[in-house]
């Protein structure tokens, strides 16, 4: 195809001698007509965007009495608990991440085997927590897992366990309600590109003597990598920023940057204040955006976009 | 065209007349509190009977706190006339200049504590901080004193407190270690931050918000914890099994102010006197838990006797709490929730 292009160009080139002015005038119109339609998007990117971020940065350098300053920086080294629950916040959010995928990747390769049928039903159970607020589902499994809650009850009168176990108020109860939150978040994204995986290629593979595990490792699942990969940011990136669940399930034992955030904005008389804390993590997602970008390429942060 | 639109207007008025008196733009104020049943208790307390007296309509609308008011008012677009906020956030709200003065001409102080009569604000309400337990756990043998509370050994089982509010678990903290009611304020603080560094190895949850506390209580998530009187009555009238008293309370009080910039100060001004006048104070007991500021409502005799004895604000209760001072963590809170916060966050 390039080979085509490239002669074509070559060749238009040469005729164009006659109307290249012509063409190249009508080239730059085409630009600026498009310019002018993406306009409006780009207006709207910038305004609620780009100044609302110049903005939070801007304000991130001012101190309690409006002087241009770093204590709103400094103060994460100054105290233990911002670098605490910087640090929670990661832990958190590998965690959750972790567990997405060793559940999500069967759950994805299971529908994506599924007749459509079958697989279109099983999505909707997918699918269906996302109609529910987040709020409702985080006291239902505080609810299902507290001390005297559904699980330890129940493990309690069958005699498997003699104290209950500690699920709520702590890491794994932030831990459980989160991965239930973002499982679909990984799930669709990789289910959509299990499901672009020609089976041409898997019955190739068989074809050649391969067993299907096999198979399975050095066909399927290399071609899923693009879709996990999608998945793994969107989920990564969206823990980093909860504040419902680890505020619920964490019975403050569990502190995550945007409940810190929140604190740390009602305890200073200056938005700076909250302000650096969101610059501090704007910046470090979007380093870790890069980070995923340069490991997998831009195939696997840029999937949905090639959609 | 005209008769039928008056006659329309004039059932209008006769149907609004029941709910709220009409009025112009200029006699409508917009008063903001917590919302919950704690803002219906002061709506038929205070809200309605003030816009029924001085023919007004109030609007209501709920806050966050103190960063709301920031908000408005460093944003130019003040949309309350009065609004209910924490006495110490009130304090650091009148040292950031975020309030109009009040006028004492206007508003009576007669009766409300001077601790919470200020330039800019004024109390309303008391809210205490309990030590509630279970009784299904302890029967009445509970942890009845703070020292109890940290007493891991005598009193075993899990334990929550507050770890959104700073000030009420280090004034806690501060009679846990045997400082007497009257001694507390000044506080303490490194002081208190110790004995909270004692007691959080033990502390199953930091609950963040008032439901937060009940639930924990409630579903026997904990078996002792601090709590909001209001909460601990709730969860004592729907039958749960807990005991509690106001014995080493903490009472924290709320206020209210006129941010700067309402264009209705002049009525706010009327209403706030209203609020804070015996005679309205005396009613909020009458649909909530939490107690008058104004300690003159106890004389009204609207109050029936058996109820006084439950409410926080009550003479013979105030003496057994500590009443936290909003002057002394205006200058402090920062640095005090801060170093809280290093303590017990993980």
């Amino acid at each position: 195809m390039s080979l085509a292009s490239a002669s074509l160009d070559h060749a238009s080139r040469r005729d164009g001698a006659l109307n290249g002015d012509a063409l190249n005038a009508d080239a730059r119109r085409e630009a600026r007509g498009m310019l002018a339609l993406l306009s409006p998007g780009l207006f709207l990117v910038f305004a609620v965007i780009i100044v609302p971020i110049g903005w939070l940065f801007w304000l991130s350098l001012f101190d309690e009495s409006g002087q241009l300053s770093a204590a709103n920086y400094a103060r994460f080294f100054e105290q233990a608990s911002y670098i605490k629950t910087f640090v929670t916040t990661f832990k958190v959010a590998f965690t959750v991440t972790g567990a997405c995928i060793l559940l999500g990747y069967p759950l994805a390769y299971m529908l994506s085997q599924l007749p459509r049928r079958a697989a279109s039903i099983c999505l909707i159970f997918v699918v269906l927590p996302f109609w529910t607020s987040v709020l409702v589902r985080t006291y239902a499994w505080l609810v299902i897992l507290q001390r005297k809650g559904l699980v330890n009850t129940w493990l309690m009168d069958l005699g498997v366990i003699s104290q209950p176990l500690p699920l709520a108020n702590n890491f794994a109860g932030v831990v459980i309600g989160m991965t239930h939150i973002m499982l679909p978040f990984l799930v669709l994204p990789l289910y959509a590109s299990m499901k672009t995986i020609d089976v041409d290629c898997l019955r190739a593979g068989m074809n050649l003597g391969a067993s299907p595990a096999a198979t399975f490792r050095q066909i399927f699942f290399p071609l899923s990598l693009p879709g996990l990969a999608s998945g793994v940011v969107i989920v990564f990136v969206l823990c980093l920023g909860f504040f419902v669940t680890p505020a619920l399930m964490g019975g403050g034992k569990v502190i995550m940057w945007a409940m810190r955030m929140e604190q740390t904005t009602s305890l200073y008389s200056n938005w700076g204040a909250g302000a650096a804390l969101g610059v501090v993590l704007l910046g470090v997602t979007l380093a870790l955006l890069g980070l995923f970008h340069w490991l997998l390429g831009a195939r696997a942060t840029g999937v949905w976009s090639r959609r | 065209m005209t008769k039928r639109l008056c006659i329309n207007g004039l059932a209008l008025a006769g149907l609004l007349a029941s709910a709220a008196v009409p009025a112009s733009a200029a006699d409508t104020i917009t008063v903001a509190s917590w919302g919950g049943t704690y803002q219906e208790a002061q709506t038929k307390a205070f809200f309605d009977p003030t816009a029924k007296e001085l023919g007004i309509t109030i609007k209501q609308d709920t806050t966050n706190g103190l960063d709301d008011v920031r908000l408005q008012v460093t944003g130019n677009a003040v949309k309350w006339d009065i609004t209910e906020l924490g006495a110490d956030e009130c304090a650091r709200g009148s040292k950031e200049g975020l309030f109009e003065k009040l006028d004492y001409s206007v508003i009576d102080k007669t009766g409300i504590n001077p601790k919470l009569v200020h330039d800019d604000w004024v109390g309303i309400s008391y809210t205490s901080v309990v030590l509630i337990y279970r009784t299904d756990v302890f029967g009445d043998k509970g942890p009845k004193t703070w020292a109890d509370f940290w007493n891991v050994e005598k009193f075993p089982g899990r334990r929550a407190l507050s770890g959104s509010q700073a000030t009420e678990t280090l004034s806690v903290a501060a009679l846990a270690k045997g400082i007497p009611i009257d001694k507390v304020y000044p506080v303490d603080i490194d002081g208190a931050l110790q004995s909270v560094d004692k007691v959080k190895g033990h502390i199953d949850a930091w609950w963040t918000s008032g439901a937060q506390a009940m639930q924990l209580v409630k579903d026997g998530e904990v078996d002792m914890a601090s709590i909001w009187n209001g909460r601990a009555g709730t969860l004592k009238k729907s039958g749960a099994p807990v005991s509690f008293s106001f014995d080493q309370g903490v009472l924290t009080a709320d206020c209210m102010v006129i941010p700067k910039g309402s264009k209705n100060k002049d009525l706010a001004m009327k209403a706030l006197a209203k609020f804070v006048s015996p005679d309205l104070q005396a009613n909020l007991p009458l649909y909530v838990d939490n107690g008058p500021a104004n300690e003159k409502a106890f004389e009204t005799g609207k109050i029936p006797p058996e109820r006084i004895k439950d409410i926080n604000s009550a003479p013979d209760n105030v003496k057994k709490q500590v009443l936290q001072d909003p002057a002394f963590w205006r200058d402090t809170l920062v640095e005090a929730t801060e170093k809280f916060n290093n303590l017990i966050q993980q």
